[in-house]
């Protein structure tokens, strides 16, 4: 809920003198609402108007950075409450605990595989964020010291003694480490370490009203990068604070809660840690910190993250090209669809199903399903015979057979033609799970 | 600045529905489950009330898949070629709020099973458990309009929910579901315009909205869970906001979409990356549903034992609040 153009309007000077490059101030204000435009464009702006608007201009929730360089997290500048509304930007950042007390052998190796976990899902490389060290005194020190030097991934440094954490920026603050961080009971001196190393700052609450209040202290102290953490610790609460402190930022703009959260795994069962933190992904966490980094808990984690933070206008999509289902052969059939990541996913589990080996013939329809493709002209006969020359379809396969989706039937005369009646065009199934019978019945045509 | 807690005012409330039904009502069953009611979104009890908790139902088919994938070899291979020690395993040892009987033996390229034999085993599932049934149809739709009807009419009074009506085959299904007392599962493929005309259909034929749960297909982790999961958010806003013919309970596959995931199936020697598949299978089904739970689905059905235990106790955590 930003200001109307109406609102910014009557902060203006009202001149309407053109020099912003439109010709009214209320047509500037009508583009500073819809973030087009910026105030520094007006060059008679007063004073009292540019911090009135700046403030309200703000984002809702702050942009936080973590770490630095190419593997830096950033967290917030979140805009909805569910994703169909517009999207989610800033994943979730997955950490992974260390514990400090661990051997100095034992520590470097962990921090190494957190850095180095990586999985790949429809064309992305899905990664972890950051290592979170956990532990006191100086093994706390020491184990920041060699996270500063070996983690490829930001750091987040876990310790609620002043002077330890003091010490242990001494040697990590170059790496700008979330520092986690503040209660009522350090605030003062975590929010002026934050100031002098200018490092992102946890603010961990009693209770939800606790932490406004602690937030706004921490804000006053110079502390300006905060990171929530409500102090709750069961499922079910976490995510109920989630929800208010993500509400309250966007609908009431609630400046204390404007900024991302962090969340920390409590069970004892992987399994159920798995959940717990999948519910913290899908509702609004912007760190999950894990006790525990089994590859099967980390491939699913990634997943959740994955599927919740795609933009929902822009469907994944699976690179174009000749796709190999089971180990087909020469004498395997063609399927043609599109590249719509839903669509392949599905005609392939259903080519698997059927237990012929195939192959798939995927066009770039910019990630658009059979009939939409087809009705937007982007699945047409021209565009499917230009493919099947490019990817060399003809090589594969020692027959001259083409099937394509039911739902594009139409499109078979054409597409001969096209391909200078070399190939014949089987007409398949309407809906994808009508592949199996189909290959079964129809195949070799 | 003083905090103030973002409560929202909805205007309208998720309809409740209850299946099965005891001998007081007319059924056989021991136990019944009410689901819906909801006057908030999900798990939010600081503005709202969910009755119910969600349930879980197992699901049961009348013929086993060709192959399963190790873990479910493992935990249903002994029972899985019976129906009914099948329904009992998952009520005994599982603690199945439903069970979900699915009559895939019924599709003419499976089994091709007569009306007769879908509803000999709906009796057979029946009188194995005392819990409320779901009955499934096979998918292929001249067939499910053969044996629904049948399955409707062995079932009569015990107040199942019966699956499914879709737009282009829903006459014969709910007017079984009418006759029989039943209740009746919509489904729409990922469309939430399409759910609503389902459910314009199916009542305009007679049928109460009350006695409706939508099924609006689903994603499983990986492979379009997120279309699922926001679909399933919109619907239940709409019914929050008012919206009478999306403000029917949801249902959710979740054993049978999370198990055709590789990540699920594929075993440790294929993909030893990904960690053993005894733990990978297990935790993409629970996942899977634990996702959709804060969508706002009611009623997940589920294959494995120790997803649906893992889901249980996660609606155990999720509905008891310290606050």
């Amino acid at each position: 809920m930003g200001l109307t153009g109406l609102d910014i309007f009557k902060q203006l000077p009202k001149k309407n003198c053109g020099e912003c490059g439109v010709p009214t101030c209320l047509a500037f204000a009508m583009k500073l609402a819809q973030k087009q435009a910026s105030l520094d464009q007006c060059p008679y702006v007063s004073d009292e108007a540019k911090t009135a608007l700046e403030g309200a201009s703000a984002p809702p929730i702050k942009l936080v950075t973590i770490g630095e360089g190419d593997r830096k997290l950033e967290l917030g500048n979140e805009t909805v409450l569910f994703r169909h509304e517009e999207q989610f930007y800033h994943p979730t950042g997955i950490a992974v605990l260390v514990d400090a007390s661990l051997s100095e052998e034992e520590i470097e190796a962990r921090i190494k595989a957190v850095g180095e976990v990586s999985f790949e899902r429809v064309g992305q490389i899905l990664t972890l964020d950051a290592v979170a060290i956990s532990g006191e005194g100086d093994a706390f020190v020491k184990a920041a010291g060699i996270a500063a030097e070996k983690s490829a991934v930001p750091i987040i440094l876990i310790n609620e003694d002043p002077d330890t954490m003091g010490k242990a920026l001494q040697t990590a603050a170059a790496k700008r480490p979330l520092i986690c961080g503040a209660t009522d009971e350090n605030l003062e001196a975590m929010a002026a370490l934050a100031k002098e190393h200018n490092c992102p700052l946890v603010v961990r609450g009693k209770d939800i009203e606790g932490l406004a209040a602690l937030s706004e202290k921490a804000q006053a102290a110079g502390a300006a990068d905060l990171v929530l953490d409500s102090g709750a610790r069961t499922t079910g609460a976490v995510l109920q604070n989630e929800t208010i402190i993500r509400r309250a930022a966007l609908r009431k703009r609630f400046r204390p809660f404007g900024f991302p959260t962090i969340t920390f795994t409590q069970s004892e069962d992987p399994s159920e840690e798995v959940l717990e933190a999948s519910t913290y992904i899908a509702k609004y966490a912007g760190i999950v910190v894990l006790q525990r980094m089994e590859p099967w808990q980390l491939l699913t984690l990634v997943t959740v993250r994955q599927n919740i933070y795609t933009d929902p206008q822009k469907p994944i999509q699976v690179a174009e090209g000749i796709y190999q289902i089971g180990t087909p052969d020469e004498n395997s059939p063609v399927l043609v669809t599109t590249n719509f990541s839903l669509t392949y996913f599905t005609v392939e589990g259903d080519v698997e199903a059927s237990k012929v080996p195939s192959w798939a013939v995927v066009v770039d329809t910019e990630g658009t399903s059979v009939l939409t493709a087809w009705a937007a002209e982007k699945f047409t006969a021209e565009v499917i015979a230009a493919k099947v020359k490019e990817f060399g379809v003809g090589d594969k396969v020692k027959h001259r057979k083409l099937i394509i989706p039911g739902h594009v039937a139409v499109l078979s005369g054409k597409l001969e033609e096209e391909l200078g009646y070399e190939w014949k065009v089987l007409v398949g199934p309407r809906e994808s799970s009508g592949i199996p019978s189909f290959l079964r019945s129809s195949w070799p045509g | 600045m003083p905090f103030e807690m973002p409560v929202e005012k909805w205007a309208s409330t998720v309809n409740e529905v209850t299946i099965g039904a005891t001998s007081e009502e007319g059924g056989t069953r021991t136990s019944t489950v009410t689901v819906g009611g909801d006057t908030t979104l999900p798990f939010l009890d600081f503005e709202g009330k969910s009755p119910n908790r969600p349930v879980v139902a197992m699901e049961v088919l009348d013929m086993p898949p060709d192959e399963w994938p190790s873990p479910l070899e493992d935990a249903l291979g002994k029972v899985c070629r019976d129906p009914a020690a099948w329904a009992r395993m998952c009520v005994d040892e599982v603690g199945a709020d439903l069970i979900c009987l699915r009559l895939v033996g019924a599709h003419p390229e499976r089994g091709d099973r007569s009306p007769e034999e879908c509803a000999e085993t709906v009796k057979t599932v029946l009188e194995a458990v005392g819990v409320p049934l779901i009955i499934w149809g096979c998918g292929d739709a001249d067939k499910d309009n053969e044996i629904m009807p049948r399955c409707s009419e062995a079932a009569a009074g015990e107040n199942c929910l019966l699956g499914s009506a879709v737009q282009d085959n829903y006459k014969t299904i709910t007017a079984a579901c009418m006759a029989d007392g039943h209740k009746l599962i919509t489904e729409a493929p990922l469309d939430i315009n399409i759910q609503k005309q389902v459910n314009i259909l199916t009542t305009d034929m007679g049928l109460d909205p009350s006695r409706i749960i939508m099924y609006q297909s689903t994603g499983g982790l990986g492979y379009g869970m997120e279309y699922a999961y926001s679909i399933m958010e919109r619907t239940r806003l709409a019914a929050l906001g008012g919206d009478k013919m999306l403000s029917m309970p949801m249902l959710a596959q979740v054993g049978s979409e999370a198990w055709r995931a590789k990540e699920a199936r594929a075993p440790e020697e294929e993909a030893p990356q990904w960690g053993p598949v005894s733990e990978r299978g297990v935790i993409w089904e629970a996942t899977t549903a634990n996702c959709f739970l804060h969508g706002g689905t009611h009623i997940l059905v589920m294959w494995h034992p120790r997803a649906a235990q893992l889901l249980r106790k996660t609606i155990d955590s999720l509905v008891s609040q310290e606050s």
